[in-house]
């Protein structure tokens, strides 16, 4: 049976540029490695991309963009979502789109642009008939390539800026630990009120989605606050994309009592006056997670604004401070009245 | 799903027929062989950590139930197995359990940059001859937690060791049924604390040279709030008067040097049969949550507190508090009584009319300068001869260290 299986391979191997020349059918996504049980050693077997360098989508995948992204240490990202043809997604109000079974969401991580751009690493999350999967995928230094990183790596990059980022790829349970909730692997993303409505109106354009949702309070998009005078809307959308993955019930950090997500609007639960419970280190000497109209006195400021592992925050996926995001939330508690 | 009740099946029944064991070696990619082996483990597995030293750079995780992660001894010497984050560079701690029915044994964690071990929502845990250690001794830039489960049914930690944890040696936090036993815990702030948890039995520990021994207490504002039902007995407590290096803003930061066992917030505590010496503030404190709150579950004050026949060795000569020393003049003694409390308690009984001091404080936030201290008669309540009822299903568990 193997064996035959191998000959047939090699055929096709020997045969393959021809028969491709041939036939020119458009690649397609391989659905039984999205809906499978076997964790595939390389990217490619996902037929994600018609190209070797995963820059080429696939028919099929639907790129979106998020009005406010996560700061991977200032790595770019392009998204893509699949959904199996004749399926579709249905929306839960302005939260978590629900993809049915053999969907997948698949993020590259890059830093450069046009010709200098490199990948870094791709993950994706498949939607399989038991749950989630969260797997990781690594470049290869001719960026011909994307295998399996189960476990991880850690690499030294410098960015475009100049800056040095010693990167981290998460190893499968790292996914895991940001793409969890009560104790089960979800996307984190796709949420309506943080989707670009392009997106939306793509899907429905697939026939992938019924109608567009409508996201009443729809999440600031990032790359325009210089021109937002809504401090504690990007503050808060902010807080929610880059934290509330653990810090909500049933996430990773359910047991701290910080609950920074987009709707809480309790100011205990979201940090204000709220004493540490197991910061350790990482109260850095001060009381409260938020004090009123004192970034500096503020534990949340303290983490976000250093590197150090056992006091940095989030945990995961940076290296490096985001400057911009410590400047928006310390506008933020410097305008509450003390 | 599948895989889910063959695994379920696999721990019903008591010979791992089908399970595997994997051993890691030291050297080389250690940080990705462990890990990847970690990932790649079925149900019912066993992960062994061959003797040496294993260099990591990252956090190491297991989130498959019913692991084993087991090495050839804590050390402190190269014959153990010992896992060194000395060079960590990222992740909230050394090792995080995510996973339910894991049993970690015989290995040590040294200088993780965060808490050493935590386990979050990982029921039916075993921690069995463990260490975490920081080895430069104790240190604010130390991890906070040593042995961290949180979030759990079932616990069992036990013939462990601790030393250095900026926070908590041992800390067991909004879980249910636990068992905390002969560990040794040196040179922490707290060596053992149980936070917003019932049903446990801390029992035959020895806590030396911390800041405090043991200390029970419960919390407002966080999802599991309620604590009681604590049985620390046979105890060692001796000598914890190291000074408080714990970062402030944790609540650890206000126990005074020289606490054998504090009890802040908790209804349902027996204080039996433990050795308590030379702690120079109290070898008992009993107290309420003093912050402001706004939780409506919450209760701020220790409650149906029973103090029975412990050894009492000389403390309280040396009471390190706001007023402590004024507090000792007064009283004319060269000790304060073996038993401490804010005035705030309800329901505290002993086994025999026993006196105690008394901060004299007559409502919960009260500044404590507003106390009127004075001595106390604690009541009598010999009746009290049973123990509290054990957490069997936390105990069953040691079925698995043969």
């Amino acid at each position: 049976m193997r064996r035959s299986a191998l000959v047939l391979a090699a055929a096709a191997c020997a045969f393959g540029g021809a028969i491709a020349a041939r036939s020119a059918a458009p690649p397609t996504v391989n659905d039984a490695a999205i809906a499978g049980e076997a964790m595939p050693r390389s990217l490619s077997e996902f037929g994600f991309f018609a190209d070797a360098g995963g820059r080429v989508p696939t028919d099929g995948l639907i790129e979106y963009a998020l009005n406010t992204p996560l700061y991977s240490d200032g790595a770019d990202k392009l998204r893509y979502v699949y959904v199996p043809d004749g399926l579709s997604v249905v929306s839960d109000g302005d939260g978590l789109l629900q993809f049915p079974v053999g969907s997948a969401i698949v993020k590259t991580f890059a830093f450069g642009t046009s010709a200098d751009q490199r990948f870094i690493e791709t993950r994706v999350l498949l939607h399989r008939a038991d749950g989630w999967v969260a797997l990781p995928y690594r470049w290869n230094e001719d960026q011909t390539q994307a295998t399996l990183a189960l476990a991880g790596a850690r690499l030294p990059i410098t960015r475009p800026d100049g800056v040095e980022v010693n990167y981290r790829i998460p190893n499968k349970n790292e996914c895991k630990t940001c793409h969890s909730k009560d104790g089960e692997v979800i996307p984190i993303g796709p949420k309506v009120r943080n989707l670009s409505p392009q997106f939306l109106v793509a899907l429905r354009e697939r026939g992938a989605l019924a109608t567009i949702p409508a996201a009443d309070r729809a999440m600031p998009v990032w790359g325009d606050r210089a021109g937002n005078p809504d401090t504690a809307s990007l503050a808060r959308g902010y807080l929610d994309v880059n934290c509330a993955h653990c810090h909500q019930p049933g996430g990773m950090a359910s047991n701290s009592g910080l609950d920074l997500r987009w709707e809480q609007d309790d100011p205990h639960a979201i940090g204000i006056l709220k004493p540490p419970v197991a910061a350790g280190r990482g109260a850095g000497g001060h009381r409260v997670s938020i004090a009123p109209g004192d970034p500096d006195a503020s534990i949340m400021v303290h983490r976000m604004s250093s590197t150090e592992p056992g006091i940095a925050m989030p945990e995961l996926s940076r290296s490096t401070n985001d400057e911009e995001g410590i400047a928006i939330v310390r506008k933020w508690i410097a305008g509450m009245q003390r | 799903m599948i895989r889910i009740t063959a695994a379920a099946l696999l721990l019903a029944t008591s010979g791992a027929a089908w399970a595997e064991t994997h051993t890691i070696q030291p050297g080389e990619g250690a940080q990705e062989r462990l890990q990847e082996a970690l990932i790649l483990a079925e149900p019912g597995d066993e992960i062994v950590l061959a003797a040496g030293r294993y260099a990591l750079t990252d956090g190491l995780s297991v989130d498959v139930d019913g692991v084993t992660l087991r090495g050839a001894g804590m050390g402190p010497g190269e014959a153990g197995s010992i896992l060194d984050f000395t060079a960590q560079a990222g992740a909230g701690e050394g090792l995080l359990v995510t996973s339910d029915n894991v049993t970690l044994r015989d290995f040590a964690v040294e200088n993780a940059k965060g808490d050493g071990i935590k386990s979050k929502g990982a029921d039916n845990i075993v921690y069995h001859a463990i260490r975490v250690e920081w080895t430069g001794g104790p240190k604010a830039t130390n991890g906070a937690y040593g042995i961290y489960p949180v979030e759990a049914s079932n616990v069992l930690v036990q013939d462990s060791y601790v030393r250095g944890a900026s926070d908590a040696g041992i800390y067991v936090g909004q879980s249910e049924n636990i068992v905390v036993r002969r560990n040794r815990v040196v040179e922490n702030v707290a060596g053992i604390e149980i936070e917003n948890s019932n049903n446990a039995e801390v029992t035959e520990n020895l806590a030396t040279r911390n800041t405090g021994g043991i200390l029970v207490f419960d919390l407002p504002g966080l999802p599991r709030v309620g604590g009681g039902d604590v049985l620390i007995a046979n105890n060692a407590v001796i000598d914890n008067n190291t000074d408080n290096f714990a970062p402030e803003g944790n609540i650890v930061a206000s126990v005074p040097a020289g606490t054998g066992i504090m009890v802040m917030a908790n209804t349902g505590v027996q204080i039996i049969d433990n050795a308590l010496i030379n702690n120079a503030t109290s070898h008992v404190i009993l107290i309420a949550y003093s912050q402001p709150y706004t939780d409506e579950r919450y209760q701020p004050v220790p409650q149906d507190v029973f103090i029975g026949d412990n050894i009492f060795g000389s403390g309280g000569y040396a009471p390190d508090f706001a007023g402590g020393a004024e507090l000792l003049k007064a009283t004319g003694l060269d000790a304060l009584p073996a038993i401490l409390t804010d005035g705030l308690h309800r329901n505290v009984t002993s086994s025999k009319a026993r006196r105690a001091m008394t901060l004299g404080l007559a409502s919960v936030g009260q500044p404590r300068t507003e106390g009127m201290p004075d001595f106390i008669e604690l009541a009598a309540a010999p009746a009290i001869t049973t123990r509290k009822q054990m957490p069997t299903a936390a105990k069953a568990l040691e079925a698995r260290i043969k």
